[in-house]
């Protein structure tokens, strides 16, 4: 019996030793992942344990790396485009977004008023199907099976609106460098607005099972608490940070595509707890629902092309472009020579900068609440590895 | 209904017909020894542990064999199924490898060989004048009221005190004490 | 054993007390199939009842609205590979479900279906219930030693401390609920299952009801502990799926494992008689006292017969909402035959109720009553049951710290007040 020997090297661990002057047990090694159940997909993470308690972890990540970054170099800016879809495949859209606006920079265009609503419209509706799904896993991480299926079912109808837009309902590539490629099909605003009063009384329904549970509350308040400034330092950014007290929006801070048209809040936090990260987020898709009205009732009409050259040959420079991802801030950095290819395509994904507050947000919590901030943070694999 | 149910209470005395006794007391009391053999035998922590769950289990059989169900099933609650698991608890995260390598026996093993034998023969003695040091008293075989009377014993019949109140009550007393020396050594801070 | 077979008929008392040790062993016998009949049922209702809380239809495949999937379920795991990993303790890690096993299915000795309708009347029944199933931790506790990986490790000690911690306050809410067994002419109490109900029965109250509201607050601290100690939902963190994969048998599979999930749901089935029989007037059907005329007597002995009456309305309903498509014609005629057989139970105990309706000592009279005892006391199981999977549905998992909070701080605190409470109210009203 070897229960005492790590199987891995840990000895890069950089954990203190525990001060307990009567009692020395050794500490557990354990591995988590990356093939268990509540790591949301291969995320590998080390826990140094005291009993159940967490005297440190460490995140190994890579599982799932495919070199996206390095793809983007052999590959011309519109090849490039549906590549950004499979880094956080449940914000698909976003990822669209982010890259479009970053090339349509480059080149400098923009794309028409109309292109514009119709991607605020896609990109808020993918807020709330990421919220959904993270909602979902996240309760089931917690133990409570049911709303994950909850949310699944109403997550359903607006994959049912990017079908019938774009004919893929998780990848999408939704957008073009310079605009949209489809023009809305006939009773995309229906849809839309029947979404809308379908899933009002959802949110209530999920808020019924979770918010005043005791249970819940228990699991979630004073869990992997994190102040705003140790949020800020790390560079944590989207709900994460908001839960933190920190009133950061890119969509308000320096708004892209539409968002300076609509009026909405930016909900935030006061703890920085579980339970407040999951305030903010039910209360984001509260905002998202907004938004989608607003942008929906006052659609203008017109081309949803702009004027984009046929071959993409950016001019040589370099642009940062960042839009508010549903897991915090996603940034594209580019760089051109004049070609058809990127020079160096680099992304800030939201998931593995949020990623590095695990260690800080756990420590001295219990292995239950490790998954527990897993779940919180919010992290797509994909889009960790890339 | 009612019928049926007060013929029940009244056939409850009835006598019971013991069942191959001599058998089960073999089976069992050779099962305790072996078993009691192996705690002491076994290197593995974890099985002589197992070990001895097993000898306590074939004694609370052999109480049982003695028409007292009440010890019987205080020592399975109490011994097997309480101070067991949490000696597991402890034994478990035990270092097996570690702990397999190391001696087993010390150098006091003279002493203990001698307090063993002494122990022996006072049992042999014990059983050979057991006449003469234990008056007759015959064998009640109720089973059915075994804990009722033992309950007289200890806290008496209506007003009456019963043979060993005070005694129980000292006992239970010295073992909240025991209980309690025990949270303070382990609390650093009161 | 003719002789041996017939001088039991229309007896009154538990075979072990007849000392009829043929007919302790044929009850022995019915038992274990009753039993592990219930859990295939249970195992089919959990999966169907939690797939209805969650909008799914759950298992609808194998057999019709999935009847037989349990069965498919029995014979995948018993086909599958065996595997005991190489660095287990190869023999602890054979031998620890088989504890756990022993231990579930030895309380149902003891377990009173009715007045007679008991392996054997122990008189130190509850305690000897609590005892054995107090065992049943062992078997998790060495699994998860004798698999020797981490985290059937941490299942074992999260499951070890929070069974071990559990029984205390369990225990002090049973002694509460024998105390008022004792509040009889003679002031003798009993530790017997049969003795607590008939206890119940004189004193003209269930246990739960008595003294109110101790022995309700009672009876909610044992459903709460007992959900603690079979290790289930809020309180499963022994194999918290989320944070353990799957707790002390992440390592077992097939037969092994299955064996495993057997001692839970027959553990569980356990603890709800503990409860039934200590709190809700085990086999007594409701109202004994008040509604007795012999007309109410024949109504109530109609319930099973119309219970399965019911199930067959059910199942024909199902048959009849079937699609037209010929690919339904096996699924049809199964669900048919289903709804036939149930049908045919529920002529079966309608002729019985019938048949035996005079209170008199005849055979049918005793089988009547016997089937009335039986269908009650596993009715007021059947809601527990339910209950577990309700819990399952509806609420996420405690942490281990809180676990052990409730218990010790709030849970044991109460039980030990609720328990002098009954002892000071038991002397001052007898």
């Amino acid at each position: 019996m070897s229960i005492n020997e790590s199987p891995n090297d840990v000895s890069n661990l950089d954990l203190e030793t525990p001060d307990r002057p009567y009692l020395d047990s050794n500490e557990l090694i354990i591995n988590m992942g990356p093939q268990h159940p509540a790591t949301h997909g291969v995320l590998r993470v080390i826990l140094k344990l005291d009993g159940e308690r967490v005297l440190g972890s460490e995140c190994v990540i890579g599982y799932l790396h495919r070199g996206v970054e390095k793809i983007a170099e052999n590959r011309t800016y519109t090849m490039f485009n549906p590549y950004v879809d499979r880094m956080d495949y449940v914000a698909a859209v976003s990822n669209g977004l982010g890259y479009c606006e970053a090339v349509e920079k480059l080149l400098n265009v923009e794309a028409p008023a109309r292109a514009q609503y119709i991607r605020v419209i896609l990109t808020e509706l993918n807020r709330i199907a990421s919220h959904q799904l993270w909602l979902g896993t996240h309760a089931l991480d917690i133990g409570a099976m049911t709303p994950l299926f909850y949310t699944f079912r109403d997550r359903e109808e607006i994959l049912k609106i990017f079908e019938r837009y774009c004919g893929a309902r998780l990848t999408t590539h939704a957008f073009r460098i310079g605009g949209c490629q489809y023009e809305t099909y006939a009773g995309f605003e229906k849809d839309v607005k029947n979404f809308l009063t379908f899933f009002a009384p959802k949110i209530n329904e999920y808020e019924a099972l979770l918010t005043t549970n005791r249970i819940w509350l228990e699991r979630t308040k004073n869990v992997g608490v994190i102040s705003g400034e140790d949020a800020v330092a790390l560079g944590v950014t989207g709900p994460v940070l908001r839960a933190s007290g920190v009133k950061w929006d890119l969509r308000k801070a320096q708004p892209y595509a539409a968002y300076s048209k609509f009026d909405f809040e930016i909900p935030i936090g006061e703890n920085g707890d579980t339970y407040d990260r999951y305030l903010v987020r039910m209360a984001e898709m509260r905002q998202s629902m907004r938004i989608i009205e607003q942008a929906v009732n006052s659609i203008p009409e017109g081309p949803i092309m702009g004027k984009v050259p046929k071959v993409i040959k950016p001019p040589v420079g370099e642009i940062y472009h960042s839009i508010e991802a549903p897991k915090g801030e996603l940034g594209y950095f580019i760089v051109s020579d004049g070609s058809t290819q990127p020079y160096r395509l680099r992304v800030r994904p939201p998931s593995f900068v949020n990623l590095q507050a695990l260690d800080v947000m756990v420590r001295g919590l219990l292995v239950a609440d490790v998954v527990a901030v897993i779940g919180t943070i919010d992290i797509v694999l994909g889009e960790v590895d890339r | 209904m009612n019928s049926a149910m007060n013929s029940a209470v009244s056939t409850i005395n009835a006598g019971m017909a013991p069942v191959a006794t001599p058998w089960f007391f073999y089976v069992l009391a050779g099962l305790a020894v072996a078993s009691g053999v192996a705690v002491i035998t076994r290197r593995n922590a974890v099985h002589a542990a197992l070990a001895l769950i097993v000898t306590l289990l074939s004694v609370a059989g052999l109480y049982l064999m003695l028409y007292a169900p009440f010890v019987a099933g205080v020592q399975i609650i109490v011994y097997a199924g309480g101070i067991m698991v949490l000696f597991l608890f402890v034994i478990m995260l035990v270092n097996i490898e570690r702990s397999s390598k190391e001696r087993r026996f010390n150098r006091m093993w003279p002493v203990g060989l001698a307090a063993a034998c002494a122990l022996m023969a006072l049992f042999v003695s014990a059983i050979a004048k057991g006449n003469k040091l234990f008056p007759d008293r015959g064998m009640t075989l109720l089973e059915s009221s075994n804990t009722q009377q033992i309950a007289a014993m200890l806290y008496g019949e209506s007003s009456r005190m019963g043979q060993y109140t005070f005694a129980f009550e000292i006992a239970s007393l010295l073992l909240l004490v025991a209980i309690l020396g025990a949270v303070i050594m382990t609390k650093k801070k009161i | 054993m003719l002789n041996a077979f017939m001088s039991y008929l229309g007896s009154t008392v538990t075979p072990g007390e007849a000392g009829n040790q043929f007919w302790a062993l044929i009850y022995v016998l019915i038992i274990f199939t009753g039993v592990s009949l219930a859990v295939v049922c249970m195992n089919w209702l959990e999966r169907k009842a939690l797939a209805h809380f969650q909008i799914r239809l759950g298992p609808m495949r194998v057999g019709p609205h999935g009847l037989l999937q349990p069965i498919a379920d029995a014979l995948k795991l018993m086909l599958k590979e065996d595997i005991i990993p190489t660095e287990a303790d190869q023999f602890v890690f054979w031998v620890a479900p088989l504890i756990g096993l022993l231990a579930a299915f030895t309380v149902y000795t003891v377990i009173p279906f009715g007045p007679s309708q008991a392996v054997s009347d122990m008189n130190i029944g509850i305690l000897f219930m609590l005892g054995v199933s107090s065992l049943g931790v062992l078997g998790i506790v060495v699994a998860g030693w004798a698999s020797n990986s981490h985290y059937p490790l941490i299942g074992a000690l999260r499951s070890s401390a929070q069974m071990v911690s559990y029984e205390v306050a369990m225990g002090l809410v049973v002694v509460s609920a024998i105390l008022m067994t004792s509040l009889n002419a003679s002031g003798t109490g009993t530790l017997s299952m049969i003795g607590i109900v008939q206890a119940q029965q004189q004193q003209g109250v269930w246990f739960i009801f008595k003294f109110f509201p101790l022995g309700f607050i009672a009876f909610a601290i044992f459903a709460i502990a007992m959900v603690a100690e079979t290790n289930r939902a809020p309180f499963d963190m022994a194999e918290a799926e989320s944070e353990l994969t799957a707790g002390f048998h992440t390592e077992y599979s097939g037969l092994r494992w299955s064996l495993f999930m057997l001692a839970e749901y027959a553990a569980m089935i356990a603890v709800s008689s503990i409860a039934v029989t200590l709190w809700l007037g085990g086999w007594m059907r409701p109202f004994p006292n008040l509604l007795h005329a012999p007309a109410c007597e024949f109504i109530f002995s109609l319930f099973p017969g119309l219970t399965f009456g019911g199930l067959a309305a059910i199942a024909v309903l199902g048959t009849a909402r079937m699609p037209a498509h010929s690919f339904f014609k096996i699924q049809r005629i199964g669900l048919a035959a289903f709804a036939a057989l149930l049908g045919f139970i529920a002529l079966l105990l309608l002729v019985i109720a019938v048949a035996g309706r005079s209170a008199d000592t005849s055979v049918a009279a005793r089988f009547r009553e016997g089937i009335d005892y039986v269908y009650w006391f596993v009715l007021k199981v059947a809601v527990f049951m339910y209950l577990f999977i309700w819990y399952r549905a509806t609420w996420p998992r405690y942490r281990f710290d809180q676990l052990m909070k409730i218990g010790w701080k709030v849970m044991l605190p109460i039980s030990l007040g609720v328990l002098v409470l009954t002892a000071i109210v038991g002397v001052i009203f007898p």
